[in-house]
């Protein structure tokens, strides 16, 4: 069994599938608004030059988190 | 109570906006969807208008409405501003919700991005849930298309259970269809919300529902009304009572049944948290489970190309180069574009002063008239016509052009970690580009900004990006002074290289000033923010060339216009005023002499930016009018401008000091008005007022002392 991160420590080019969601108030339904819900496939696309905020693919649409707000999300990698 | 008696005009429509409807059978209907569909295009080719459009997220912050007709029935369309959710976050999306659930709209058209259907499907079956008649339009599918995504919408249509119509708007494919369609949904019964919340809260659901149709009638669902109330947001709760007129919570029957029912709750170990995940995630669930089957897409992820860019305009290695070169780009082709064209204008329109002072004397025209409204109003417009409207007309499309490509999302997402640093949002960045246009427009597009503090650092300090209004001061400065009067491609080039640099030194302010504020007057840590990127779209250069001159250059220079006129009459009058040899204006001058040599400029530079409040662009010919002491704006060239200033006594520590004051300064009526509006509030806009005007003089004080040490 793979273990489980934060969503910030996935690096671009990899795929995980997300197990849990730790924000509060707004911002969780705002991210379960935008698909950030159990069992949804995200990959992270890449970082921003100044290493933050980093761009994810979420229900085929790309959003960026910042740090603080991808830590909230929780994911297992999934094997390429 | 008999719910059956409750008349519309019972309640109070929410909505930010008057419908103006041309008769009263007339339908109100909403164009919702997610930001960056296609919405304003929908709106713009049904309705004849020309709302702009830019693809990015915030592109609509007011609402526009316009007119559509269609077999003798009148429809009002109204474009409300893209949101995700009803859920709102930022002040923009709440305009959007309170439009939707409580603007009383006789149907809502959900327009959906075909290519990410299930992301868009969560606000639609939030729509539809609201009981409200509602028509799904599947936009882009030539996009769609083009990545080999295929949509079965006969079977998307079955499981909604509302009307779908595909459309591809800029082309104009399916927007008939899209509104035959819409006819007829509207005698159609309202839909059934297909939401199947868990047991427990369904049943939570019937209990409370029976208990709010008394306050509602059959304006709005009571069973909607009976989730929201489970699920707790706060936002929502406040536009509802505002609607109702009433607090429901209040009620007693329904106060003890939801009493009961988190008893209940408790009792089943059901915490709010749960209750809360469980009533967001039904709707993404279902979403997916609509999605499967209706849309099928290759398996890799179609959108290579997008990624490539991405790489090339967000990369540690090429991302700030390429933001800084296409900076210059702009500048570069607007500078070396204008100055032509800027020269042609002013040749033909003081001709025209010439010929309309004859013509007035032949016909009788009492002389001090003449001088009044043609010497003093009418030249006044003319200097700002022909400084203004060439650089406008070559910024304003270039621009709109970088913003329907997608670049501007991208700019937020490179400079986000920037304003983190200075506890304010990355999508700040968008409201700068805004205010290179025009500051007003920055300020108003800073609604897009979730959170409230970081919404006013973003209006604040939004006047340090130089506006169009500005460009031409900072212009003829830099080519007069900087690079010299020659006009040649490689001092062109260098007069851009100098802008870009007072531009990037505004940018430097802004995250400086943002900061200060962060740590003083607004207070804060920064807040949650997620930014969309969306997929670049090749813009279609036609169109955006006409609309940008039509919507923005015409709408701009209009304003200027309005602003100028009686800044034209008060000018003149000012000038022509005797006291004792000398007139009010040179007197007044000499009294602001003194505060600007210490600040390295002198008293005609101030009463310019003084005058100039009305509109920057007029500053400028202010100055060399004191200069010139002629009884009217004069028309001064390249060499001999730079001569009469000369004369005046400028050095080049004059000319940067203008230069940085005119970075620095109050910002202009329109500007103030504008945050007044969007803050209601005195203080803030007084703050606004403040802080670019003390910091520009505290900047050229300190440059003025600097310099005065070692020259």
């Amino acid at each position: 069994m793979t273990e489980i991160i934060p969503l910030s420590d996935l690096m671009p080019g990899s795929k995980a599938i997300i197990t849990g969601l730790c924000a509060e108030g707004g911002m969780r339904r705002r991210l379960q608004d935008l698909g950030f819900v159990e069992g949804s496939e995200v990959d992270c696309v890449n970082i921003s030059p100044l290493g933050d905020p980093t761009a994810y693919r979420i229900s085929s649409t790309i959003i960026a988190l910042r740090r603080e707000d991808a830590d909230t999300i929780k994911v297992k990698i999934t094997p390429s | 109570m008999d719910s059956s008696n409750l008349d519309i005009n019972h309640f109070n429509i929410l909505g930010g906006l008057s419908v103006q409807k041309q008769s009263d059978s007339d339908y109100v209907i909403a164009l919702a969807g997610n930001p960056n569909v296609g919405k304003s295009t929908i709106f713009n080719t049904l309705t004849g208008m020309k709302q702009h459009t830019g693809n990015w997220p915030g592109k609509t912050v007011e609402n526009t409405q316009g007119y559509y007709k269609l077999n003798r029935q009148g429809y009002i369309l109204v474009d409300i501003p893209g949101s995700y959710s009803l859920m709102a976050r930022s002040a923009e999306e709440e305009v959007a919700r309170d439009f939707i659930c409580f603007g009383n709209p006789d149907a809502i058209i959900v327009v959906c991005d075909a290519t990410s259907l299930q992301r868009n499907l969560n606000l639609v079956l939030q729509i539809i849930e609201t009981g409200k008649r509602t028509v799904v339009c599947v936009n882009l599918l030539d996009e769609a298309n083009q990545r080999k995504i295929q949509l079965n919408l006969d079977l998307l249509e079955k499981r909604l259970g509302v009307p779908v119509v595909g459309t591809t708007a800029r082309s104009n494919q399916g927007l008939d269809q899209l509104m035959a369609t819409l006819a007829v949904s509207l005698k159609k019964p309202t839909p059934e919300s297909i939401i199947e919340y868990p047991e427990y809260v369904q049943q939570s659901i019937a209990k409370l529902a029976p208990l709010i149709k008394p306050y509602t009638g059959n304006h709005l669902s009571a069973e909607w009304i009976a989730a929201r109330l489970l699920d707790g947001d706060q936002s929502f709760y406040q536009s509802l009572t505002d609607f109702l007129g009433l607090d429901l919570k209040e009620q007693t029957a329904i106060k003890n049944t939801l009493k009961e029912i988190k008893n209940n709750f408790r009792k089943s170990g059901i915490t709010q948290l749960e209750l809360e995940d469980a009533m967001a995630e039904v709707f993404v669930l279902k979403s997916i489970e609509i999605f499967q089957g209706v849309v099928k897409e290759p398996a890799i992820p179609s959108d290579k190309k997008d990624r490539k860019l991405d790489k090339l305009f967000t990369s540690k290695t090429t991302g700030f180069p390429i933001m800084f070169l296409l900076l210059l780009l702009v500048f570069w082709i607007t500078i070396s574009g204008a100055n032509v064209p800027s020269a042609i204008l002013a040749k033909a329109l003081f001709g025209l002063e010439d010929w309309l002072a004859n013509a007035a004397i032949t016909i009788g025209v009492p002389t001090i008239l003449i001088d009044m409204l043609i010497h003093g109003v009418f030249n006044v417009v003319a200097w700002v016509v022909s400084v203004m409207l060439p650089p406008m007309a070559i910024f304003f499309p270039m621009f709109t052009l970088l913003e329907d490509f997608g670049y501007l999302p991208r700019v937020a997402f490179n400079l986000d970690r920037l304003f983190k640093s200075c506890d304010a949002c990355g999508k700040q960045a968008l409201t700068m580009c805004m205010g290179f246009g025009c500051n007003a427009v920055g300020v108003t597009g800073s609604k897009i900004i979730d959170s409230p503090r970081e919404r006013l650092i973003a209006i604040i300090t939004n006047n340090f990006v130089p506006c169009n209004g500005r460009f031409p001061i900072l212009i003829s400065i830099i080519s007069i002074f900087l690079v010299g009067s020659t006009v040649g491609s490689l001092n062109t080039f260098f007069g851009a290289l100098i802008l870009v640099t007072t531009i990037l030194f505004g940018v430097g302010m802004t995250f400086l000033i943002s900061k200060i504020l962060s740590m003083t007057v607004l207070k804060g840590v920064p807040s949650s923010f997620t930014l969309e990127l969306p997929p670049y779209r090749k813009p279609q250069v036609g169109k955006v060339i006409v609309r940008s001159i039509i919507d923005r250059t015409l709408k701009v220079l209009g304003r200027a216009i309005i602003a100028a006129a009686p800044a034209g009459l008060i000018i003149w009058t000012l000038n022509n005023l005797q006291m004792g040899n000398t007139t009010l204006l040179n007197s007044i001058t000499s009294l602001f002499d003194p505060f600007g040599k210490a600040l390295g400029m002198d008293g005609a530079i101030i009463i310019g930016f003084i005058l100039g409040l009305p509109a920057n662009e007029i500053a400028m010919p202010i100055i060399i009018m004191i200069y010139s002491a002629q009884r009217g704006l004069i028309e001064l060239e390249g060499a001999a401008l730079g001569q009469l200033l000369i004369q005046n006594g400028w050095t080049w520590v004059t000319a940067i000091s203008t230069l940085l004051f005119t970075l620095m300064h109050w910002p202009c009526a329109t500007t103030l008005l504008t945050i007044r509006k969007e803050t209601q509030s005195s203080k803030w806009t007084i703050i606004s007022f403040l802080v670019p005007t003390l910091a520009g003089i505290i900047i050229t004080f300190l440059f003025n002392s600097v310099v005065s040490l070692f020259f």
